[in-house]
């Protein structure tokens, strides 16, 4: 058979172009959207504990808090729900040869999500808009199915992340064609369970210490205003819309270093090269020692901090373990190991913040209770938020880049996989713009609900009158 | 398979089932952002953007999400059909990705803000995006009407597969039949909250719209018998007794706005929009990229589509009851000893 190697050599040139803005503009769109998702995971919860406390005790404070909690539910839920469908373009948009392939296994945990997400939207909806048509009980209770849908959703968007780093479920023909499909095996990929666990609990410490440093702010301005303007009520409501969220977010923390040594160690076993990507490793070694930092060139890391024997400690628990450096991977299947290592340092550095901070926080409230209200404490809090958010962000970083040159790791390059269509770099600096925008007008919305929260929004003529209804109805 | 129906087939089906539930709930959502669009200045058409907001600010999240239904589906179960999609579709599917952002973003902002200026500027953003993103949308259903998506990875031209007679047929059209829902349904809904002078204006708008969307129909015939002769072919073949269905629900939709029945007139106009779909897919049979790839070519592992079934039976079993909750619960008024009827009451009275 001849073949033409004209058309061919374009559609690859293509390809390769479009490679590096295809990456970027799914980084860009999943960055984003991974905040959200995490705020609407887990911010539903503490919208209905509030809500729950408020009810049973009667308390005013937290009555407000719930009511202000869930405006900004819905404009996060929104923000969340938007960015997401973006997302489920773009994956066949700019990863076609996933779709093309691998879209019979891959696909079918997002099938799943998207009921998940279907539950979430339906009870959002009749949560925000249900105050005076549900009892306040039955209001409280449908918080439940959005949880619940909510946490199922991260379960099945992970299974599939995991199984692009341990692909299962299926075999390989000799023409590449995939046999023996198992779509529900595919959800199972070994690295699952470490990796849900990490995110649920990230989902929890992102939405807990990210609205705690709001009030925290929100106690240094009342605290530099010198008192005044500061009634009991709004003392009481500030301090509760910053405990209810810190306590989640401490509870989570330690859990968290115990997951993130459980998840590194799936990533040693199952993926070698990411592990040492994450290390910035070239040797292998026994008794291999925890670098800091530093910077990766000609095979070898520079200017870091080394806690000797750190590493085979970490991922054997025994000083004189062996553990496997990039040397072990051609060069053509390694990863990008500065982005990696500094992104994992980064992440295991906020973590480890975050556990300080989430452990004088727990002694404070056991022995030392004026702690919480010491200025420097309140400052802690405050950063946590972005604290948390970077640790988000670099965790993502590292598992995603890590596992490049793979899209399907062992099986399918990220360069093999992305779309020749010409022009598909505009893509990416549109994505750019909008997310900045979007970015600016959801941090100007937010910042606008905090100052003004009971002020409900006119409606050019009548909507003040179903607003403050909505709002009295709420608050009876 | 020689009898009956494949599994492929009813997997098709039931994503079939999700796109005329979105093309009816998210088109009438995206129809709504058209009138506020249209309503006029800040203060002439405070009343309908009332309305309007008041009718799908509870449920626009859940009719959204049939879109993802959609896609999700096609993309597991249709792997490589949905790939060739989206590959040579691909800018259409952002802008109309974007359109949406836009759209659910400022309709989202502009619930929670009270400055005017803010508030026109985000109420400006949805409704322009609500215009844009069904036209995309449109001109995407054109494209694969018309034969312009050939299978494998954006192998269609990615400019003229989208920019053509059928495609901009498609995507008026789509314009339309989002704005015509709308009105009827607003009909309905502004009757209920007493509103009688706004039904009134929008049973207006309802026909306006239905005369313009039957003409431009006509039009399309030819468009479709010049560019897109294979859908043609089957629309005046196999799917002629569906068209009819449609046009005459179309009619008898007419009447029934002229009657001012609003209720019925939802049910009739519903199933004029939903034939034009079911006509589409029926004069395309068997093929899911005309004519170039089968149903059957396209469908993936029968593992998966045996999964998918199950999942599908199983999600509806929790899905419909809940979905059904919603509409019912925001159909009825609030509760009447909420101060929110009692607000309600006193606004109607103040307003009217």
């Amino acid at each position: 058979m001849e073949v033409d190697v004209a058309p061919l050599s374009i559609v690859l040139a293509d390809a390769a172009g479009n490679l590096y803005p295809a990456r970027m503009q799914m980084a860009i769109s999943l960055g984003w959207h991974i905040v959200f998702s995490c705020l609407g995971v887990a911010f539903p919860a503490m919208v209905m504990f509030a809500e729950w406390r408020g009810h049973r005790t009667g308390d005013a404070a937290l009555h407000e808090l719930a009511h202000t909690w869930a405006k900004a539910m819905g404009v996060l839920f929104a923000a969340g729900a938007v960015s997401g469908t973006l997302l489920t373009f773009e994956m066949g948009i700019l990863w076609p040869g996933l779709m093309n392939t691998y879209g019979e296994i891959f696909g079918f945990p997002f099938v799943l999500e998207g009921f998940s997400f279907f539950i979430e939207a339906i009870f959002v909806g009749i949560y925000l808009f249900g105050w005076s048509r549900l009892s306040p009980r039955a209001h409280i209770l449908c918080a439940v199915p959005m949880v619940l849908a909510g946490m199922a959703g991260t379960f099945f968007v992970v299974a599939a992340n995991a199984w692009m780093n341990n692909p299962v479920g299926f075999d390989v023909a000799p023409d590449g064609t995939l046999t023996n499909v198992n779509p529900i095996a595919g959800m199972f990929a070994p690295s699952m369970p470490p990796q849900v666990a990490h995110m649920w609990i990230a989902a929890f410490m992102v939405t807990g210490f990210g609205i705690a440093s709001v009030y925290a702010v929100g106690l240094l301005r009342a605290r530099r205003d010198g008192g005044h303007r500061r009634g009991e009520h709004r003392d009481r409501y500030l301090r509760m819309g910053m405990l209810i969220p810190l306590t989640v977010a401490a509870v989570f923390t330690p859990i968290q270093i115990g997951v993130g040594d459980w998840i590194a160690n799936t990533v040693a076993e199952l993926q070698p090269a990411k592990l040492a990507a994450m290390e910035a490793q070239y040797e292998t070694r026994a008794g291999a020692p925890l670098s800091l930092g530093g910077i990766y060139y000609d095979d070898e890391l520079h200017y870091s901090l080394e806690v000797p024997y750190g590493l085979s400690l970490l991922i054997h628990h025994d000083p004189s373990g062996v553990v496997p450096g990039l040397e072990e991977v051609p060069e053509e299947d390694q990863p990008p190991v500065n982005v990696v290592h500094l992104a994992y340092n980064t992440m295991v550095g906020a973590g480890s913040a975050l556990l300080l901070l989430a452990l004088v926080y727990g002694f404070a409230m056991w022995k030392r209770r004026h702690w919480i209200e010491n200025v420097w404490f309140l400052r802690a809090v405050a950063v946590s938020g972005i604290l948390a958010v970077a640790a988000l962000e670099t965790g993502w970083v590292t598992t995603e880049v890590g596992r490049q040159p793979w899209i399907v790791y062992g099986h399918l390059r990220t360069a093999e996989a992305v779309s020749p269509a010409p022009g598909l770099f505009l893509g990416f600096y549109a994505v750019a713009v909008i997310y900045v925008v979007l970015t600016v007008f959801t941090v100007y919305v937010l910042r606008r609900l905090a100052s003004h929260h009971d002020v409900a929004a006119p409606y050019e003529g009548s909507d003040a009158d179903a607003g403050r209804a909505e709002e009295r109805s709420g608050a009876r | 398979m020689t009898t009956g129906v494949s599994l492929a087939e009813v997997l098709l089906g039931v994503m079939f089932i999700g796109l005329i539930a979105y093309a009816l709930f998210g088109g009438a959502d995206f129809g709504a952002g058209i009138w506020d669009l249209l309503a006029g200045g800040t203060r002439r058409g405070a009343r309908h953007r009332t309305l309007i907001e008041h009718s799908i600010a509870p449920v626009w999240e859940a009719n959204h999400v049939w879109l993802i239904f959609v896609l999700v589906v096609l993309w597991t179960a249709f792997s490589t059909g949905f790939a060739a999609v989206v590959t040579t579709l691909y800018m259409p599917l952002t802008l109309a990705a974007f359109g949406m952002i836009a759209r659910g973003a400022a309709f989202a902002f502009r619930k929670s803000i009270s400055s005017l200026p803010m508030r026109r500027f985000f109420g400006a953003c949805f409704a322009a995006s609500s215009l844009a993103t069904p036209f995309f949308l449109g001109t995407v259903v054109g494209a694969v009407a018309s034969s312009r998506v050939p299978p494998g990875i954006a192998t269609g031209n990615v400019v003229t597969s989208w920019l053509n007679p059928t495609s901009i047929l498609g995507g008026v059209l789509a314009v339309l039949v989002c704005a015509y829902l709308a009105a009827v349904f607003l009909c309905l809904d502004a009757r209920r909250e007493g509103y009688d002078d706004l039904a009134d204006q929008f049973r207006t708008r309802a026909l306006g719209t239905a005369a313009t969307t039957g003409v431009v129909g006509l039009v399309g015939i030819f468009v479709l018998r010049a560019d897109a002769p294979l859908l043609f072919e089957g629309l005046i073949g196999r799917a002629l007794p569906v068209i009819v269905v449609s046009v005459l629900a179309g009619i008898a939709s007419i009447v029934l706005l002229i009657v001012r029945r609003y209720g019925i007139a939802r049910i009739t106009s519903s199933v004029a929009v939903a034939t034009i779909l079911v006509g589409w897919a029926v004069a395309q049979y068997p093929y899911l990229l005309l004519p170039y790839l089968t149903i059957e070519e396209a469908a993936g592992a029968r593992t998966t589509l045996v999964a998918m079934t199950v999942v599908l039976v199983l999600g509806s079993l929790v899905l419909v009851p809940a979905l059904v909750w919603m509409f019912v619960l925001f159909s009825r008024p609030p509760r009447a000893d909420s101060a929110e009827a009692v607000e309600a009451s006193g606004a109607r009275s103040s307003i009217v």
